[in-house]
């Protein structure tokens, strides 16, 4: 009936022109930006002459140069190695204490979220202050140490302060969560008589289980692209010590006299193939059935 | 025996026997958690408004924990020093912020509009290509978009951070969710009486979200007015710098007098926590309802 067929070429019209700016976007900065992405990173390409192929040539770069290898893989697997559990840990255990019969709940929450609306900036400022060596911690502390100017220091500092700055937001998606479950599940579990242990383990944990897959996924996605208080407090140094592999890409595309813009695409091709791997594995392991 | 376990009271004082001890010290511990974390989180923000209002030859004397003395020089030398550029950030980052935050939230919503609710060839795919897209971290466009904005001629001007941020695939997704989730009554009875697309859209469909546009917008704010990296990458000039960016050069220019920094930098913290203090409720739905957040 042409009525109808009618009705339905109106549809897709409509549908076209409602998705044609995001599909814009998509198209140009999304689609068409990795596909050139994946072209540059088999390119020599430094901006001033045209990109000139090169196979194969970045990636194998990659695998013996020793800034990337000994320093940027390293520095990025410490970094998410820590942060991620850590801020899980805390934000779950934030969560608990706000799920339960208190007082001051919205003005806690209020409180713990809001290291997540300052920008990252404006952290890493606040931090570089507080972690001189005359500044505040060490003050309290009663120590002298250079944090951002230490090797060894440097990186565990610019880790503590993402800790503290990401704990809120997985809090709220943990508080969401654990709210989500019903109440009814707990009333049977104790009408069964079951203790409060057998609660978490057989309750809370397994209903949570998404909840903290997803709150992982997001930490180790946000730890693997760390860059804004790396570029503000230390830019990479002392001695490389907290050059990760976003601060990498930057570098090299970027920040040398010679942009390497081909070399830097290789890198962001390795990160999102890092990305990918530690996603599929925790998925493993967060998704195994709980023992009975 | 199912009977008996029915009884409300059995089981309830049951429970409490054998975790005594965790009744007892559940209040304290948590209490204790809490407050400890709150401590953390708010003191770094405190320390930086107490020395901003402290003159800098006082800055490391006793009380510590108050501006005493009191003074504002800090941030007049702020306004002073910087009176071409700093007024020109904020500027910068507010017009960015604020007119992404309109559009992005439009366009966005008309997406989601589609992906819920409207039947068309390439849908699936296309849904499914968008949620792709999420996954692969910026790194990976950074530097292609980085050429394309230069290829566009948009280098150092604002509209490098607006072209490739006028829609963008979390919204859309944000808003799909969401017009999946409205009961669709109106639209119908709308349908029926004739209305097209585009009418029922924008004359019913839209006045209803605004709670999610809200959410969409404020998330969009709070991310542009915060960026970082992308506006770093594209502009060049002080004079087109957003206020994050300026910042980070600013300290630079003044890393020895830090308390005109720490004054510097609550121009871009106080307006953000302005706005989450009033629309509290819309962010913590929004992380709490999507858990990603913008930027």
């Amino acid at each position: 009936m042409p009525r109808i067929r009618r009705r339905q070429l109106g549809e897709w019209i409509a549908a076209y022109v409602l998705l044609s700016p995001y599909l814009f976007v998509f198209l140009v900065f999304n689609v068409f930006a990795i596909a050139y992405a994946l072209y540059l990173s088999f390119t020599y390409f430094d901006l001033f002459s045209p990109p000139r192929w090169i196979g194969l040539g970045n990636y194998l770069y990659l695998l013996r140069d020793n800034l990337f290898l000994q320093k940027a893989v390293p520095n990025t697997l410490k970094y998410v190695a820590v942060v991620v559990p850590v801020q899980t840990v805390i934000s779950l255990l934030l969560a608990f204490a706000l799920d339960q019969e208190i007082k001051f709940r919205r003005f806690f929450r209020t409180l713990f979220y809001v290291p997540s609306v300052t920008s990252s900036v404006v952290i890493s400022l606040i931090f570089l202050w507080l972690f001189k060596k005359t500044g505040v911690i060490n003050q309290i502390l009663g120590l002298s140490i250079d944090w951002l100017t230490s090797p060894t220091f440097a990186l565990p500092t610019i880790m503590i302060v993402n800790i503290w700055a990401t704990t809120g937001t997985m809090m709220v998606i943990f508080l969401a969560g654990l709210q989500d479950i019903p109440v009814t599940y707990y009333e049977a579990a104790m009408i069964d008589g079951a203790n409060r242990w057998q609660m978490l383990r057989h309750i809370t944990i397994p209903l949570l289980r998404p909840v903290i897959f997803f709150v992982v996924t997001m930490g180790v996605i946000g730890c693997f692209q760390v860059f804004d208080q790396i570029y503000v407090m230390t830019a990479g140094g002392p001695l490389d010590s907290t050059t990760t592999i976003a601060y990498l890409i930057y570098k090299w595309a970027f920040q040398s006299t010679t942009p390497f813009m081909g070399r830097a695409s290789a890198v962001a091709f390795v990160l999102a193939g890092m990305i990918l791997i530690v996603t599929v594995i925790q998925r493993r392991l967060i998704e195994r059935p709980a023992e009975v | 025996m199912a009977v008996e376990a029915m009884a409300p009271a059995k089981p309830a004082v049951r429970y409490r026997d054998e975790f005594a001890w965790w009744d007892r010290i559940k209040k304290p511990l948590f209490y204790g958690v809490l407050i400890g974390w709150s401590i953390i989180a708010v003191t770094p923000f405190f320390l930086t408004v107490v020395f901003s209002l402290k003159p800098l030859t006082h800055l490391y004397e006793p009380p510590f924990l108050l501006p005493i003395p009191f003074t504002l020089e800090n941030y007049l030398k702020v306004v002073t020093e910087f009176r071409h550029l700093f007024p020109r950030w904020m500027l910068n980052s507010a017009f960015v912020a604020g007119l992404l935050a309109v559009v992005r939230t439009l366009f966005c919503a008309m997406g989601g509009y589609a992906f819920a609710r409207l039947r068309f060839p390439g849908r699936d795919l296309l849904f499914w290509a968008m949620l792709v897209t999420m996954m692969i971290p910026g790194q990976v466009t950074l530097i292609p978009n980085f050429l394309i904005i230069r290829q566009m001629k948009l280098l150092d001007s604002l509209m490098a951070l607006i072209v490739p941020g006028i829609a963008g695939a979390f919204g859309v997704f944000m808003m799909t969710q969401f017009y999946k989730n409205l009961p669709r009554e109106l639209e119908e009875a709308a349908m029926i009486d004739g209305a097209g697309w585009f009418t029922i859209f924008f004359r019913i469909v839209l006045p209803i979200s605004r709670p999610a546009l809200l959410t969409l917008a404020l998330f969009t704010f709070q991310g542009e007015w915060n960026a970082f990296m992308w506006p770093l990458i594209v502009l060049n000039s002080p004079e087109k710098f957003t206020l994050p960016l300026g910042l980070s050069w600013f300290k630079g220019e003044y890393y020895t007098v830090y308390s005109v920094v720490l004054a510097g930098s609550m121009f871009n913290s106080v307006p953000i926590l302005l706005l989450f203090f009033l629309f509290q409720g819309y962010f913590t739905r929004g992380i709490a309802l999507t858990g990603l957040r913008e930027g």
